[in-house]
Formats: C-alpha cells, structure tokens, sequence
C-alpha cells in the first residue's frame, strides 16, 4: 500500500518532475564545441557566429564539429579541416599572412606612428612657443564678444 | 497627392539649401550683410520644408499609400502604427530621409542659439550645413526618392523586417543620427573658423556644447542599439564588433577626442590644428559610417558592383567632402597660431596622448572593418574579421588611455611633475591593486583578464575621488555641502562621465568572466537551475498576436524555494514574411539579468532552452547612460548658460569678473 500512494505521488503530475536534461548528450564536448564554434562564422548568416547560429547550415556544420570532437580530433586538427573546406572565411580570427599582415600589425604602426609624431611635434613646438602672450587676451576676447553678441540680439 | 507635396518639398528645400550653401558663405567673404542675412531664414525655411517632406512620408505610412513604392517595401496592412512610423526609417530611402530631417534640426537650432556668433561666423556655419544639406536632397532626389510611386499600387504591403519589428526601433535610430548628424556643427564650425581664419579659443568655446550635446546622442544611441541587439536577437550577446556597429561606434571614438581637444583648445589655446583635423575626422567617419551601412557594400562588394549607382554617389560626395574639407585645412591650418607652450608631462600632454590613442584605436576598428572589403575587391580572398580580432587589438589600447584618464585630471596644465603625480596618486594605485587582486579570489575565479578589468575600473573611481578631494579644497565654502556646490558643474560633468566608464567596465568584466549559461531540453514541469535560481517550466501556449503568431513559454523562477517571477518568452512567426523570431524574456536586475530563450520544439510538448544568468550586465549600458549624463551635466555649466543668454541684464564689471573667475 504505501508503496502504491509512493508511486501515485510520483506520478501525480508535474510538480514532480525532475531536473531537465542537457541538450548535449556530452557536456564536456559541448563546452569545446562552444569554445571552437564563437571564433567561426557561420556562412550563410549576415555576420553570427556558428555559436550564435540557428540557420540549418549552421545547425549542420554543429553536428560535424561535434562528430569529429567524438573522433577525438584536436581543435587544431578540426580548425584546419573545415579551413581546407571553406576558406578562411570560416574564421573570425584571420590567420597572420602575407595578405592579412597589415590587418595585425596596422593599429599597432597607427600607435607608433601616432605617438612618434606627437614626440616630434611637441619637441619642436617647445623650441618655437617661448611662452604664453595670447591665452589671457584670447580670454578676454571670448568674453568679450559673447558680451556683444548677447547685446546685439 | 500627399506623397507628390512631400516630393515637392524635398525639390524645393534643394533649391533653398543651394541658396543656403552658397550666397551666405560669399557674402560672409566679401562683407556683405544682405547676403550674410539669408542664412537664417534659409536654414528655417529648409526646416519647414524637409519637416513637410517628412510628415508626408509618415501620413503616406499612417494612411497605408502602398502605392508609394517605399511604404510597400517597408509596411503592411496589419503592421500596428507606430511601426508603420518608424518604418519611415526601416530602410533605405526613408533613412536618408531622416539624416536630412536631423540635419535641418541642427541648422535650426544654429538659427535659434546663435544670436552670439558674429555674423559672418553664423552664415558661415549654416552656408556650411546647407552644403552637407544639398549633398543628401540631391542624393535622395536622384537615386533614392522615397515617394517614387508604385503603379499600379499593392495590394499590401512587403511588412516591415520582424527584427525591426520592436520598440528600440522607434527610438534607436533617430538617436544615434542625432548624434551622427551633429557632428556636422562641430564640422561646420570648424571649417567656418578655417574660411573666416579666426581659429581661437571663442571659436572652441562655441563648439563645445554642440560636441557634447551630440556626443551625448552618440552615447545613448549607441548604447540602445546595444541593448537591443541583447534582448532581440535572442542569444545575449551584447556587442558583436559587426561592421554596422563599427560604423557608429568609430566616430564615437573620434568625437571622444574631440571633445577633450576642445577641453584644451577652450582653456588652454592649444591643439587648435589637431582639434580642426578631429572635427572634420568625426564628420567624416559619420559620412564614411552611412556609405557603408547604406551602400550595400557591406553585405557583398559584388553587389555593391553590380548596382553600384547608389553607392558611388554617397563615394563621390565623401570625397568631396573629406576631400574638400582635407585640402582647406592643409591651405589655413599652417597659419594658425600655437597657442600655450606647455612640458610633455601636462595635463595637455596627456589629453594629446589619450588623443592619440583614441585615434589608434578608431584606426583600427575602421582597418578591421574596411579590410576584408579591400582584399575582397582586389581578389585577394576572402576573410572574415571578427569580435577576436577587434578584442586582440583594441584592449591594448585602451588599457593605457584608461590608465591615463585617471592622471590627466590631476595633473597640472603646462607642466607636471611625475614624482608629485606618484604621490598624490599612491593610495588609489595601491587600493585598486590590492581590490583588484583580491576580490575574484574572493569570488573564486581568478583570471588575468577579470583582474585588469577590475584594476581599471576601480582605478577611475578611486582617482576620481583623489580628484574631488584636491578640487574640494580649492573652492570657496565652509562647510562640505557649500563646497560640493561651487564645484563648477562642467567639473561635476568630467567625474561622473569618467565614471560612467567604470561602471561600463565593471558591467563588461562581470558578464565576461561570472556569466552562466545552459541549453537544456524542458519537458512540462521540469526544472534547470543556474546561479541560485531555478526555472520551472510551466508549458507553452499558442497566442495571436496583431501581425504574428506566437508560442508562448512559461518559466516561474524560484530562489531559495520562493519565488521571484515569471517570465514568457516568445517565438514569433511573422506570417507576411514568414520568418522565425526568438524574443528572449528577461528579468533584469541591478545584479544580475534572468535570460530565457526558446529553442525548438521538441517531441511531448518539451521544448529546447536557453537559460542565462548574467550578472552586473545591465551596468554596461547604466555606464553609457551616465556617461551621456556627464556630458549633459558639463553643458548646463553657468559658463555656456551666460554665452547663450540673449539678453545679458546690466552687469557691473566687478559682479562679471566674479563670474569669470568661477567659470
């Protein structure tokens, strides 16, 4: 008898169900299928990555990328396979090569450029201003042409 | 009838804005007050006109017209009204449309806030703007008119793209032009000042409310659109480093130095060239920013080739006017003068140097987004740059602007001492260390990146601080409340925008290195838990809503066994275009955000789902939020309030060296 009402409890309805499952069957290869899809483009999409995906192509190359985590491949090994396939438009990281060098090294010249010609400037304009003649007749100035403008109006 | 009035006006606002462009810019050259004169009502009339244009395109939205082509493409018939209003802007032609509206908005409040401006200052601003102005009628009138008419008309309308289907969409748009379009003052100011030669620091204190009031709109804009991508599409990201995104985000950063230039260029007499050259930058890239999201270019520079009418237009009028702009500043910028001499140790040396790291790292989101575009077009192959890249190269160099942000304001102008700066700076750098540090040891999950990320935000806060303390002690008041008071408000403005971006910072470092997620199958009554809370899932339902129908979930959410809400996200069919769209429902909160999506469904009424719980997120657009409120704080200073007052009462000298003085 108190075995019945047990299993009666269990079953009377939703407020005992259990804990949802994971989507995943494995979440240990979900967590690096994570980790591997946010730095891919998924290549039907205006601008997601595969992570963020819900295309079917995306849904598609998913379940490859799972399948060859099953296989025990290495995020290398699987990064290079699906470059091999799709070009390295599959990835947001571009590679460092001859044509991508500028992309990498440019904001890094831009900085360096910037900041050698900000030194430049500086030395040279501090042999050229002795000092500050201007700034308190400019101020003058501002005030007074404010204080016209208000009368004209 | 309605559209051909608003058509009409748009052909007669052309003709007013050539009018504006060039009769006042002329008579400003020559000295002739009558032609001077005519900017103002001209820049009113062109308001009237474009604001006409624009309710006939809202009336013509209101009234369902599908027999004008745009409102066909862009609406529908079940398409509730006040999306067919801001559909005005859903596309193309319409957006146009609203950058002229704007812009005419801006020339008419030049109009109204001008009486200080020598006269030939003023016509030349607004002959300026009705140049800008001419560019977009023409562009509008000859190749993207959105009264062009359907004949014979639709029966309905195409709908309106379901992911602009959404309240940010009402007020996202106008406000992020509000900000892109601003800067047009500052562009016209500047290139006013380089045609009249009268570069000084007046000139930099007429431009500095204008900056800041559209930076304000640029923040905010910005940080909608943010927001909106984090609930609307549906997988909680927050900013994508999209090329879109790139698009408003670089001449933020270009108006950000633009900003603090004028700061120098206002007080100090300094940077007048560098400030001119960021002017005209900032424009620009908001010009540079329309071409790319309205030419097509970025969704595939083939089809950018194949039409390419549109988007060769918006190129030749960019070089016209950066070109244009570009060449009158190498002609006048050699004569301008110096100003102040000051040490590289300053705080003008060091607003040069945040200067130029803004810069960098605007140049870098414009190279990362314009690269693949560029090998792309020159067959080089295809790549694609994203959120890796931008985060390797953009946190380098932000880290030491961050850093300096904190010293700049205490160090002196015209020369600094670093062994003073170190002392006075000791016990913030030592604070923001050692919290730093600790505090994810606390939380238990240490990481590199969670640490810098606290290092800096706690850095802004504790130097501001340091700051409000030495500045306390140099203004009148005897007790604490009168001394807070006479801190001038553009102070006020300066901290509390600084600290804006700590709480940004903090948001962006939280959700980064604490936020959880889990993709779950929910059957009707299970459970899933993440964080401390749990979501119990109550069942679907089938809901019809005005152009859609809908699965709705139910998901009550407990902690501690009570519970704290219910929430109902959706996944939305559009029945018009038939497309599929997730709306997240989410709990916010000042600690965390409740995020649930739903997936598909599954077998038995289960369902997929996506839970997220992301803590401290909403502190990243509460930081945009008060960054914006800094800037509004630094325009309400009593120094801008005295240059606008028309009508300034009789002051004796003695009361308005006073004033000087507080200013």
């Amino acid at each position: 008898m108190k075995r019945l009402i047990l299993i009666a409890l269990l079953l009377s309805g939703p407020a005992w169900a259990g804990e949802a499952r994971p989507l995943a069957d494995d979440p240990a290869a979900e967590a690096r299928l994570k980790h591997l899809a946010v730095e891919l483009r998924c290549l039907v999409c205006q601008n997601q990555t595969l992570a963020d995906s819900n295309a079917p192509l995306a849904e598609d190359l998913r379940r490859e990328v799972r399948e060859m985590i099953a296989k025990d491949m290495s995020d290398k090994e699987i990064i290079d396979f699906l470059v091999a396939r799709y070009g390295d438009f599959v990835l947001y990281r571009p590679p460092l090569k001859a044509t991508t060098t500028l992309l990498w090294v440019g904001p890094f010249v831009l900085l360096m450029i910037g900041a050698t010609a900000l030194i430049m400037t500086l030395r040279r304009r501090a042999h050229q201003v002795v000092d500050v003649p201007v700034t308190d007749e400019e101020h003058r100035r501002v005030e007074q042409l404010l204080a016209e403008g208000g009368k004209r109006s | 009838m309605i559209p051909e009035i608003g058509h009409f006006a748009l052909i007669l606002a052309l003709c007013v804005a050539v009018v504006q462009g060039i009769l006042p810019i002329y008579g400003a050259a020559v000295g002739n007050s009558a032609l001077m004169a005519v900017a103002k009502p001209a820049a009113r009339g062109q308001f009237l006109l474009v604001l006409t244009a624009f309710c006939c395109l809202g009336y013509a939205f209101a009234e369902k017209d599908f027999s004008v082509l745009y409102v066909a493409a862009t609406s529908n018939s079940q398409l509730p009204l006040h999306y067919r209003l801001a559909a005005i802007w859903g596309a193309h032609e319409g957006s146009l449309l609203l950058w002229t509206f704007i812009l005419s908005l801006w020339m008419f409040a030049v109009t109204l806030f001008s009486a200080h401006l020598p006269d030939a200052t003023r016509s030349r601003i607004l002959g300026v703007m009705g140049l800008v102005s001419v560019g977009f009628l023409l562009f509008m009138l000859t190749v993207s008119n959105p009264f062009e008419r359907l004949i014979p008309a639709a029966l309905d309308g195409r709908d309106l793209n379901p992911l602009l289907q959404d309240p940010g969409m009402v007020i996202h748009p106008p406000m992020l032009y509000m900000g892109y379009v601003g800067f047009s003052v500052a562009f016209a100011f500047a290139i006013a000042a380089l045609l009249g030669g009268n570069l000084d620091a007046a000139w930099a204190r007429w431009s500095r409310p204008w900056t800041t009031v559209a930076w304000c709109f640029l923040t905010v804009g910005i940080a909608m659109g943010s927001g909106w991508a984090y609930y609307e599409l549906g997988w909680g990201g927050w900013w994508f480093w999209d090329p879109v995104e790139n698009a408003s985000f670089m001449p933020w950063l270009a108006g950000t130095a633009l900003v603090h230039s004028l700061a120098v260029t206002d007080k100090r007499g300094g940077f007048k060239v560098w400030t001119v050259l960021l002017a005209i930058m900032a424009f620009s890239l908001s010009l540079l920013g329309t071409f790319l999201v309205r030419s097509g270019v970025l969704t595939s520079v083939h089809a950018f080739a194949t039409d390419p009418k549109r988007g060769l237009f918006i190129l030749a009028f960019l070089a016209v006017v950066i070109g244009g702009s570009l060449a009158l500043y190498a002609w006048r910028a050699p004569r301008v003068g110096l100003g102040g001499s000051f040490a590289m140790v300053s705080r003008e040396g060091m607003l040069l140097a945040n200067n130029v790291l803004l810069v960098a790292a605007m140049g870098s989101v414009l190279l990362g987004t314009l690269y693949p575009l560029f090998l792309d077009a020159l067959d080089l192959g295809k790549i694609s740059v994203g959120p890796p890249y931008f985060d390797s190269v953009f946190v380098p160099l932000m880290v030491p602007a961050i850093f300096l942000m904190g010293i700049g304001p205490l160090a002196q102008w015209k020369k600094a001492s670093l062994p003073d700066l170190a002392k006075r700076l000791q016990w913030a750098f030592g604070v923001s260390v050692v919290t730093a540090l600790a505090l994810p040891v606390v939380m238990r999950n240490w990481t590199p990146l969670l640490s810098l990320g606290l290092l800096l935000a706690i850095w802004i806060v504790t130097t501001a601080v340091v700051t409000l303390r030495e500045r306390l002690t140099h203004v009148n008041g005897n007790t604490l409340v009168e001394r807070l008071a006479s801190v001038p408000k553009s102070y006020w403005g300066m901290l509390v925008a600084h600290c804006g971006i700590a709480v940004f910072i903090v948001g962006v470092t939280m959700v980064k290195g604490f936020e959880t997620e889990k993709d779950v199958r929910m059957n009707v009554g299970e459970t899933a838990t993440i964080g401390d809370y749990t979501f119990r899932f109550d069942g679907a339902q089938d809901v019809v809503g005005p152009n859609y129908t809908a699965a709705r979930g139910t998901f009550s959410v407990s902690r501690d066994g009570r519970e704290t809400t219910v929430l109902y996200p959706e996944k939305r069919r559009y029945t018009v275009q038939n497309q599929v769209m997730t709306e997240a429902a989410i709990d916010p909160g000042l600690l965390r955000d409740l995020y649930v999506s739903l997936g598909e469904p599954l077998n038995e009424g289960a369902w997929s789902v996506r839970l997220y719980h992301k803590p401290f997120v909403d502190w990243i657009w509460g930081g945009c939020f008060i960054m914006a409120l800094g800037g509004v704080l630094a325009i309400s200073d009593r120094r801008y309030r005295i240059a606008w007052r028309r009508q300034e009462p009789a002051v004796p000298a003695s009361t308005r060296t006073a004033r000087r003085k507080v200013a």
